[in-house]
C-alpha cells in the first residue's frame, strides 16, 4: 500500500461534519452564555434535562424531517401527523377499550400510515413533496379536530401512572436553595429520543439504506446511475418520517397526559428550523443527525434565554427567524467556499424557479 | 466458433413523445476492442447507450449480452450483466466519499462495512493510479480524477463491456493520454470499450471500429484504419461525397474597409472554449460551422455573455464597451435567439402578444410598461409581416407550430431593432416552407444592414445565407471561409483537417 493511504488519513472534513460543528460549537457558546447570564437556573443539570425531556417529541420529530431532508426531500406534515396522534391516543384510551400497549401500537400505526401514503406518492408517482405533505398536514388537522374538540385528560390509571414515572439518578443532581440534595430526574421520552438518536445515527452512518439515502439527496440522477434504487429508497425514508411522527405522538401524550387539538401545532416548521440550524441542508445529501438534537436544544435555548430575560415573548419567533436566515447563508457561504463553484443560495429544486433541462437525445 | 461479440444489437427502436430517437439501429461490440460511436446533435447516441445501460427500456428489437438476449429494466440490472457506465456529466454523488462512490449501489449487505470498504478501495485506486485517498470527499477530487474513479468503478465489477460516453471532454490532454493508457490496458484484458467523444482525433488515435447515426438511424460500421476523416465527417452530416453541387450564394454586401459593427477580441467564457476573435461588418451574414460540441453555440453565448464571461475586449462600432450580462448586450443593439427554444426561447404560458414584447419590455425598463394598444400594434404588426400563422396574438405560444414559435422569437428581437442578431439554429425542428421563409428573412435583414451571425447544422443553409463561414473544432477555431464558390466539400475538408 502507497504511504499515502497508510496511517491515519488526513481528509477534509465532510460537508456533513463541519456544519454539526458548527452546529454544536454555537449551541456549547449560546449554552455557556446562558450559564454565564442566569447561572441560578441554567447551572443545574435538572434545567438542561428538563429542556430534553420536555421537547423530546420535538427532538424525534427533528430526527425524521432531517433524515427525509437528507433525502433531498421535505415533510411539512409531522406536526400536525403528531398532533393526531395523541388525540386518538387519548380517546382510545379513555374508550375505556384500549390499553397502553394498544395506544403504543396505535400511535405508531397511524405514523406509519402517513408515511407509506405520502411515501407513495412522493416516490412512485413523482409528486411534489411539499404538496403531498401540505396535504397530508390538511387531512391530519381535520381529522384531529373531527375526533375530539376538547382537551381530553387521559384518566387510565396505567397510562396516568407512565406519565409520572420518572427515572431518577441520584449521583447526578443539584443541591437547591435550603441546601437539600435533589436527585435529577428524566422523564422516559428523553430516553426514547436518546435511544432513537443514537439508532438513527447508526442506521445513516452504516446500514445501506442510509448511505443510499445520502446518495439520493446527493445527486437523485447519480445515484440512479449507480444503481440505487432511487424511489424506494426515499419511500422508505418518508414511512421512517411518519413512524417518528408517531412515536414523537405517543411520547407527547406521555408527557403531558392529555389529547388536545393543540397539541404539537407548529412543530413542523420548528423542526425543520431546528434541522437547519442542527446542520442539515434544505438541498439534501448533508447532515449529521447529530445535529437534530443540537438543533432543536439551541432553538429551545434561545427561547428559554428570551423567557429567562423577561422579554415579550414575541422576541423568540423574532430571534428564532433571524437565526435561521444565517443558518441558510452561513451553509450557502460554506458550500459556495468548498464547491469552487458559483455562489447560490442552497436552496432546494422546489424551493427555486428551476431551469429546464432538455431532454437529451443526442 | 461462435460470433466473438460481447454486445449485439439488432433493430433497437426507441420514441419519446413526438420523437423517434432510435430506429431500427444495430450495434455490435467485440472483445476487447474499442468502438467508437459517432453521430451528430440528435443521431441517438445518448439514447443507444442508454438503451444498452438500462436507463431507458427499448420499444422494440433485441440486445444480447454474449449471445443470451436480455432486457434491461433498471440500470442495476446491466450492471450485473457485467455493463460499466461512465456517463459524460460525471455520475457520482459529490456529498459522498471516493470509496462509496466506487462501491454504493453494489454491495449485497445491508450493513456497510467501511474499513473493508476501504481498504478495497484503496487497492484499486492503487492499482490504476489515481492519487486520491479513499475516505477524501469526491467534491474534493478534480474532474479528471471523478472521472478515474468512475472507470475504477466499472472496473471492480468485473465488467466485459465499458461504456465511456464523451469521458474526455473535461479532461487536459494529460488527462486524455492517461485515460487512453488506461482503455489500452482494459482492452487487453478482453474488455470491450464503447467510447462516444466528438473529438475526431481521439476516435482515430484510439479506436479499432467505428459505427455512425444520423436521425436515430444506423449509417454503419467501419474499420477506423479504412475510414478517412473526411469520409467519417460526410457520414456523420449526411451528405454523399459527390454531393457537392454548387450552391448560389449571395454576394458580400460589404466591403472589408467597413469598420466592423461589433469586434471582439480574446473572447472567453466559462464554457470551455479557447479564447476567439472576431468581428462582423454592417450589413454582413456570417456564420460559426463545425460538428456539434465544436463550440459553435458556446461562441456566441460567449458573445452575448449568455455564458459567465470569463475575458476578451469588445468594441460596438469602434467603441470600448463592456458587455457582462446579456442586458449589457442587448442595450449595445446585440439581439441573440438562443439554440434551445424551449427552454431558453419562449414562455410557454404567455400570449403571442406578451411573447413578442418581452424583450423590448426590457430594454425600456419595467417602470415604463408598454401599453395594450402600443403592444397590440406591434404585435399585429410582426404576426403579418412575418406571416406567423396564430388564431390571435392573444394566444399562449406553446399552441403554436415550433416555426410559428420560432418566428414569434424572431419578432421579439426584431422589435428592438437590433444592429447585430445572433441565430443559433433558429431552423432547427421547423418544416421546410418556415426554413426557406426565416432565411429568406436573413437575407433580407442583411441588405438593411442589420449584422446577423447565423448557426445551422446543415450546411447548405448555411452556404446559402452566409458570405463568411469560420470553422471551429474542438473548442476552437480552426479556419475561416469566405468566397462566392464555396462547397460542402470545402467545408468539410476544413472540418477533417482542421486547417483552411
Amino acid at each position: 500500500m502507497r504511504s499515502l493511504n497508510a496511517g491515519k488519513p488526513k481528509d477534509a472534513i465532510s460537508n456533513s461534519n463541519l456544519l454539526f460543528l458548527i452546529a454544536a460549537v454555537i449551541f456549547v457558546l449560546m449554552y455557556g452564555f446562558a450559564i454565564l447570564r442566569y447561572p441560578g437556573s441554567f447551572l443545574q443539570f435538572q434545567t438542561f434535562f428538563d429542556l430534553f425531556s420536555l421537547n423530546a417529541p420535538l427532538i424525534i420529530i427533528t430526527l425524521g424531517i432531517s433524515i427525509v431532508m437528507i433525502g433531498g426531500g421535505i415533510d411539512i406534515s409531522v406536526g400536525a401527523v403528531t398532533g393526531l396522534v395523541t388525540m386518538c391516543c387519548a380517546v382510545l384510551l379513555e374508550s375505556g377499550t384500549g390499553s397502553v400497549w394498544s395506544a403504543v401500537l396505535l400511535a405508531l400505526g397511524i405514523g406509519v400510515a402517513f408515511g407509506l401514503l405520502q411515501g407513495y406518492l412522493i416516490s412512485y408517482l413523482e409528486i411534489q413533496p411539499f404538496i403531498i405533505t401540505l396535504a397530508g398536514m390538511f387531512l391530519a388537522n381535520g381529522l384531529l379536530t373531527t375526533i375530539h374538540k376538547d382537551p381530553l385528560n387521559v384518566t387510565l390509571p396505567a397510562f396516568v401512572s407512565l406519565r409520572d414515572f420518572e427515572l431518577v439518578i441520584p449521583w447526578l443532581g443539584t443541591k437547591n436553595r435550603l441546601g437539600n440534595f435533589i436527585p435529577l430526574e428524566i422523564k422516559p421520552g428523553a430516553v426514547i429520543a436518546a435511544a432513537l438518536i443514537v439508532i438513527l445515527v447508526v442506521v445513516m452512518k452504516w446500514s445501506r439504506f442510509g448511505r443510499n439515502l445520502y446518495a439520493v439527496g446527493g445527486n437523485s440522477q447519480s445515484a440512479l446511475m449507480l444503481g440505487i434504487n432511487v424511489r424506494r429508497t426515499k419511500f422508505y425514508s418518508y414511512a421512517l418520517c411518519g413512524l417518528l411522527s408517531g412515536i414523537a405522538g405517543f411520547v407527547y401524550i406521555m408527557t403531558t397526559g392529555a389529547g388536545n387539538v393543540g397539541n404539537a401545532a407548529g412543530f413542523e416548521m420548528k423542526a425543520i428550523a431546528a434541522a437547519i440550524i442542527g446542520g442539515t441542508m434544505l438541498t439534501g445529501g448533508v447532515g449529521n443527525l447529530f445535529g437534530s438534537p443540537v438543533g432543536a436544544l439551541t432553538l429551545l435555548t434561545i427561547n428559554e434565554l428570551i423567557r429567562a430575560a423577561g422579554v415579550n415573548s414575541n422576541y423568540q419567533a423574532i430571534v428564532s427567524g433571524f437565526l435561521l436566515y444565517v443558518f441558510i447563508v452561513l451553509q450557502s457561504v460554506v458550500v459556495w467556499l468548498r464547491g469552487r463553484g458559483d455562489f447560490r443560495l442552497a436552496l432546494p429544486s422546489w424551493l427555486l424557479p428551476g431551469r429546464r433541462t432538455a431532454e437529451d437525445r443526442g | 466458433m461462435r460470433s466473438e461479440n460481447v454486445l449485439e444489437m439488432h433493430g433497437v427502436c426507441k420514441s419519446f413523445p413526438g420523437v423517434r430517437a432510435l430506429h431500427d439501429v444495430g450495434f455490435a461490440l467485440r472483445k476487447g476492442e474499442i468502438h467508437a460511436l459517432m453521430g451528430e446533435n440528435g443521431a441517438g447516441k445518448s439514447t443507444l447507450i442508454k438503451v444498452m445501460t438500462g436507463v431507458y427500456e427499448k420499444d422494440a428489437g433485441r440486445v444480447e449480452v454474449d449471445g443470451k438476449p436480455v432486457h434491461f429494466r433498471s440500470p442495476q440490472e446491466a450492471q450485473e450483466t457485467g455493463i460499466g457506465t461512465v456517463y459524460q456529466e460525471i455520475s457520482l454523488c459529490p456529498n459522498l466519499t471516493v470509496a462509496e462512490n466506487m462501491f454504493i449501489g453494489r454491495g449485497r449487505y445491508a450493513i456497510v462495512r467501511w474499513k473493508r470498504m476501504n481498504a478495497k478501495a484503496a487497492r484499486l485506486l492503487d492499482s490504476l493510479d489515481i492519487p486520491v485517498r479513499p475516505t477524501q470527499q469526491l467534491s474534493s477530487c478534480s474532474l479528471a480524477v471523478q472521472q478515474m474513479i468512475a472507470i475504477a468503478r466499472a472496473i471492480d465489477m468485473d465488467c466485459k463491456i465499458l461504456i465511456l460516453d464523451e469521458p474526455t471532454s473535461s479532461l487536459d490532454e494529460d488527462e486524455v493520454k492517461k485515460l487512453f493508457a488506461l482503455m489500452r490496458e482494459l482492452k487487453s484484458r478482453g474488455v470491450g470499450i464503447v467510447f462516444v467523444t466528438h473529438f475526431l482525433d481521439q476516435v482515430y488515435e484510439i479506436s479499432d471500429r467505428i459505427t455512425v447515426l444520423r436521425n436515430g438511424e444506423l449509417i454503419g460500421e467501419y474499420e477506423a484504419a479504412s475510414l478517412s476523416q473526411f469520409e467519417l465527417v460526410s457520414k456523420m452530416m449526411g451528405k454523399a461525397l459527390g454531393d457537392v453541387a454548387k450552391i448560389k450564394r449571395r454576394e458580400p454586401l460589404a466591403s472589408d474597409a467597413e469598420a466592423p459593427v461589433f469586434e471582439g477580441k480574446a473572447l472567453s467564457s466559462d464554457a470551455g472554449i479557447r479564447p476567439f476573435d472576431f468581428a462582423i461588418r454592417k450589413g454582413e451574414v456570417n456564420g460559426f460551422i463545425g460538428l456539434l460540441g465544436s463550440g459553435r453555440s458556446e461562441s456566441v453565448r460567449a458573445i452575448f455573455a449568455a455564458d459567465k464571461v470569463k475575458g476578451g475586449e469588445v468594441r460596438m462600432n469602434g467603441e470600448r464597451v463592456r458587455i457582462r450580462a446579456p442586458l449589457h448586450a442587448m442595450k449595445q443593439g446585440i439581439g441573440y435567439l438562443p439554440e434551445d427554444r424551449k427552454g431558453d426561447g419562449i414562455i410557454a404560458e404567455l400570449s403571442v402578444r406578451d411573447n413578442i414584447i418581452l424583450a423590448l419590455q426590457v430594454m425600456e425598463g419595467f417602470l415604463r410598461p408598454i401599453s395594450r394598444k402600443r403592444a397590440e400594434a406591434f404585435a399585429e404588426e410582426y404576426v403579418r409581416s412575418l406571416n406567423i400563422k396564430t388564431p390571435s396574438t392573444d394566444t399562449p405560444i406553446k399552441s403554436l407550430s415550433g416555426g410559428n414559435q420560432q418566428k414569434v422569437i424572431l419578432a421579439r428581437w426584431l422589435l428592438t431593432h437590433p444592429d447585430y442578431l445572433i441565430l443559433d439554429e433558429p431552423t432547427r425542428g421547423i418544416d421546410v416552407g418556415t426554413k426557406v421563409e426565416i432565411q429568406k428573412l436573413v437575407l433580407k435583414l442583411a441588405e438593411d444592414g442589420v449584422s446577423v451571425t447565423f448557426i445551422s447544422s446543415e450546411i447548405e443553409e448555411m452556404l446559402r445565407t452566409c458570405s463568411r463561414l469560420i470553422v471551429m473544432k474542438d473548442r476552437q477555431i480552426v479556419g475561416e471561409l469566405s468566397g462566392t464558390n464555396l462547397t460542402q466539400s470545402d467545408v468539410m475538408h476544413v472540418i477533417a483537417r482542421g486547417e483552411a
